[in-house]
């Protein structure tokens, strides 16, 4: 069996790449151990269909982001045409289809957050790193992104740095955190 | 498993309990302020300090008081607990020592507090003071009793009457009497039906179910599974937001355990009903949170809403009768069999029964979360509970339903909560999201930021929605970089009529409500930032 490379150019936009290698089933022709293992968790999910979300987010802890080719490796395995697959990748925001930087620091914009100043936090960093949110700096060394509600209000502005929730931040805390990093 | 073995197991773990619980707040808000630390720290304490054979050291949920966080409470010490705020890891030591008469110059918060005082608690009483991760725990308390009566001594349809005697309604935020609910999947026909709890919590500024199910997970299983054989399901899904981590690992942990004692599973009770539950992880779409959208998104597909009907009481999860109800609502349905429908239906006001759960948060002394009953007065949550504006500000306004809702001026602040008067202040009860705002807050840029979200999270199925917030983003940009007319306001007005009549589903039918309250209150605020009007009707000719 053969991955359906032919869907890809109709459906993704991938100009800098070469197209994808077709790859034997099960495994993934690169080798690469993390395909094995999605397909291991999918089977423990029995391939269900309805379970593509869940799948989803296995392969993006695994991978880091949702490249073409594991989004086309899972359409596959879930016998799913990859429009669907990628339909949902991009229409949720929690998946990411391009690579994250070294650290992450995402700042909850909810608005406990927003009306005690998460705004100004945004804009330091901003002014800093001179990237947006949702962009990595060109170093790779951070990405900078916004959250909508993280659920933390008693301790707002509330900043999640490489995972790690930190309380009540002032655009200076926040900035020390960013700089020890770079 | 039947009854005897669940209170041999309550009998069980209640002798081995100690006589001081040293009670640490590990959920999400303090552990974010490294409380898993102070709780090792703690328990090392207590080995050095040789306090072991008295004292336990209990992970436990979400104790409210969020803002003064981390929270270590003390039980068996003095009658009411002692309880001590904004703890350092360091300070796990003097804690300790406290416990042998050393003084210590730590926080010690006021049990008295009209924070707590005030509280009715139904859906929290178990927060802060049961180990989420332990169903012994839950059990010691009571927990699945409730479960073990419906099964063996209720009939499916008295447990809706019970449900719809206590007058409970949605938690979601619309407020559809839940007894009606579940009487209407009840009868629709269909072998197979499914229970979904939307724990998909996306209003900015609320917390109330990832507190909930990172406090009592055990509760809102028994709740589903009560519902489950109320209504005829045999499956249920649990959809609980991808930013809640911890909330889905706890009820991983839960679920495990409760099928370990065929409390969930198959021949539960060793009564013919069945019942199995998976937790279906969101991936951050608003959207969800919207009935038909999250049954898609649980069927792994785009969150789109649809037309409704048919409802998904008649025809929802794959086509099946679909019971759907808010984390909150489940968690009542515990304490409403074991104390009856007519107990709840004493508690609150004529249409709006028992108490709600507020996440009261922003520009306030007092945040955190807070059980009160329903018609309380506004007054009271913000000034007494909430101890007013910080910094010696006044308070502006109170924001209810998050992007849904709107903002209810200080001079309302007499109304009392229920689901009725907040409409008729333009805003609504919501999920229970409650951001105050001051004196120095920008109406005009609330309205802005809300509706940059609705823009952001429209799911792009209708084009009222779509292409409406993007325009109405539009206009109060230009209105807050003073390049508006009266001309934009009033279209901005009409835009936002017909965004909210035309839309296909709830996220674009409420998406104006915070610029037609701001409007209704502040339209001062809107109306400092217009610029005159050169060319519009009535404009002088310039030459």
């Amino acid at each position: 069996m053969r991955l359906p490379t032919h869907f890809m150019s109709a459906i993704l936009t991938t100009a800098e790449k070469p197209p994808v290698k077709p790859a034997a089933d099960p495994k993934h022709a690169s080798g690469d151990k993390r395909f094995k293992i999605l397909e291991v968790h999918m089977k423990k999910l029995q391939f269900k269909q309805d379970a593509l979300i869940e799948v989803l987010h296995k392969a993006q802890e695994l991978f880091g982001y949702l490249e073409d080719d594991v989004l086309l490796f899972v359409a596959h395995h879930l016998k799913l045409p990859p429009s669907r697959v990628y339909g949902v990748a991009t229409f949720y925001h929690f998946f990411t289809l391009k690579p994250q930087g070294e650290h992450t620091c995402v700042v909850c914009m909810g608005t406990a957050c927003y009306v005690k100043g998460a705004d100004k936090v945004v804009a330091a960093i901003e002014k800093f790193a001179k990237i947006k949110p949702g962009e990595t700096t060109p170093d790779n060394k951070l990405s900078l992104l916004t959250a909508r509600c993280i659920g933390a209000c008693g301790i707002a502005p509330a900043v999640t740095y490489d995972g790690q929730v930190a309380a009540k931040q002032s655009p200076d805390d926040a900035l020390a955190k960013v700089k020890s990093w770079m | 498993m039947q009854i005897e073995d669940l209170n041999a197991i309550a009998e069980k773990h209640i002798a081995s309990r100690k006589k001081i619980i040293v009670r640490t707040c590990m959920s999400a808000g303090c552990m974010s302020s490294r409380a898993d630390v102070i709780k090792a720290n703690l328990e090392k304490a207590v080995k050095e300090q040789g306090l072991d054979a008295d004292v336990e050291v209990r992970r436990v949920g979400c104790m409210g008081f969020c803002g003064q966080g981390p929270l270590v409470g003390i039980d068996g010490v003095k009658e009411k607990e002692i309880l001590f705020e904004h703890i350092k890891p360091e300070d796990a030591d003097s804690i300790i020592a406290t416990l042998k008469g050393v003084e210590s110059n730590l926080e010690i918060g006021d049990p008295n507090h009209p924070f707590f005082a005030k509280q009715t608690k139904i859906v929290r009483a178990n927060g802060g003071i049961i180990d989420p991760e332990k169903i012994e725990d839950y059990i010691a308390i009571g927990g699945y009793e409730a479960l073990h009566n419906v099964l063996t001594e209720m009939q499916p349809t008295q447990v809706v009457e019970e449900v719809t005697k206590s007058g409970l309604r949605g938690r979601g935020g619309a407020g559809f009497p839940t007894g009606l609910k579940w009487g209407t999947v009840a009868k629709s026909p269909g072998a197979k039906k499914y229970i979904i709890c939307n724990g998909d919590e996306g209003d900015p500024g609320a917390f109330m179910d990832r507190s909930v199910l990172e406090s009592d997970p055990h509760l809102v299983l028994e709740g589903m599974a009560i519902a489950a054989y109320a209504v005829g399901a045999d499956q249920g899904f649990l959809y609980v937001r991808a930013e809640y981590p911890l909330a889905i690992s706890r009820l991983q942990i839960a679920i495990k355990q409760a099928k370990a004692l065929g409390i969930l599973g198959s021949g539960i009770f060793e009564t013919p009903f069945n019942f199995n539950v998976d937790i279906r992880i969101g991936a951050g779409a608003f959207v969800c949170g919207e009935e038909t959208a999250l049954m898609m998104s649980v069927e792994g597909k785009r969150g789109t809403p649809r037309p409704r009907p048919p409802f998904p009481a008649e025809s929802g999860l794959f086509g099946c009768p679909t019971l759907i109800n808010n984390v909150e609502s489940f968690a009542n349905i515990t304490a409403i069999i074991k104390k009856g429908g007519d107990w709840y239906a004493s508690i609150g006001t004529e249409k709006s029964k028992g108490t709600k759960v507020f996440a009261l948060t922003g520009k306030i002394k007092n945040t955190g979360l807070i059980e009160v009953p329903m018609g309380i007065p506004l007054r009271q949550i913000v000034m007494e509970m909430g101890g007013g504006a910080p910094d010696g500000r006044q308070v502006k306004s109170v924001q209810t339903g998050g992007p849904s809702g709107g903002c209810i001026p200080a001079q309302f602040l007499d109304t009392p909560v229920d689901y009725e008067s907040l409409m008729k202040l333009g805003s609504i009860m919501g999920s229970g999201g409650m951001v105050v705002m001051d004196d120095t807050t920008n109406m005009v840029e609330i309205a802005k930021f809300y509706m940059e979200f609705c823009k952001d999270e429209s799911c792009g199925k209708c084009i009222p929605c779509r292409a409406g917030t993007a325009q109405m983003e539009n206009l109060l940009n230009k209105i807050i970089a003073r390049q508006a007319t009266q001309r934009d306001l009033t279209k901005l007005e009409e835009l936002c009529d017909m965004v909210k009549n035309t839309s296909l589903c709830g996220l674009g039918q409420t998406a104006p409500n915070p610029v037609l309250s701001t409007l209704k209150y502040f339209r001062n605020e809107y109306e400092e930032l217009l610029q005159p009007d050169k060319f519009g009707p009535g404009a002088t000719a310039t030459k």
